[in-house]
């Protein structure tokens, strides 16, 4: 059982990689926003998995964390993305 | 056995449903058909996983904090969808139409 969860994990975890494309191509900073809202999730995703496959139930505290952080993390891309020059600019750092 | 099977069906539909997001991010042709993709990702997705976890996890309190985990991101993907679709058209960013 611990390995099907581990190898769902991995699967979660190039599912990621492969979201990376979006970040490099997306034409405006919104699609960019949108790989990184995936990140996110798909990351609440991966600790769950592998706090239970490790019998870890700490974790699940660090995947609740997560998902607070996620909502904070769009609406402050958000603020800034509206207070920004021109459609879909780049933003600095 | 049972909850096994169980839990490994789940989790195996919850991580198609990931792989359907992804794909729907890389290959959809604007901003607001990829967060159609994405909130299906985050919605179905982690509910299936969450889903399939529970009767792998001791006690109430475990089942309880995977249940406001999918809670909490389920509001997250929510409000994320819609203040990034608001600002995209803020800014102008133009539907894909078919030609």
């Amino acid at each position: 059982m611990s390995t099907f969860l581990l190898g769902a994990a991995l699967f979660l975890l190039v599912n990621v990689a492969v979201g990376l494309l979006r970040v490099l191509r997306g034409p405006t900073a919104a699609d960019r926003m949108l790989a990184a809202q995936l990140f996110g999730t798909t990351g609440i995703a991966i600790i769950l998995l592998l706090a239970v496959a490790g019998g870890e139930s700490a974790a699940l505290d660090v995947a609740l964390v997560f998902a607070l952080l996620a909502v904070v993390t769009v609406l402050t891309f958000v603020h800034r993305f509206q207070r920004a020059n021109g459609a879909g600019q780049e933003e600095e750092p | 056995m049972i909850a096994d099977l169980y839990t490994i069906v789940l989790v195996s539909a919850g991580c198609l449903f990931f792989l359907a997001g992804t794909l729907g991010l890389l290959r959809f042709p604007d901003v607001y058909s990829r967060l159609h993709a994405l909130t299906k990702a985050d919605n179905l997705g982690l509910g299936l996983i969450v889903l399939g976890l529970i009767p792998q996890v001791a006690g109430w309190g475990a089942v309880f904090k995977l249940l406001a985990v999918w809670a909490l991101a389920l509001l997250a993907a929510a409000s994320a969808a819609h203040v990034v679709a608001r600002a995209a058209l803020a800014h102008g960013v133009p539907a894909w139409r078919r030609r």
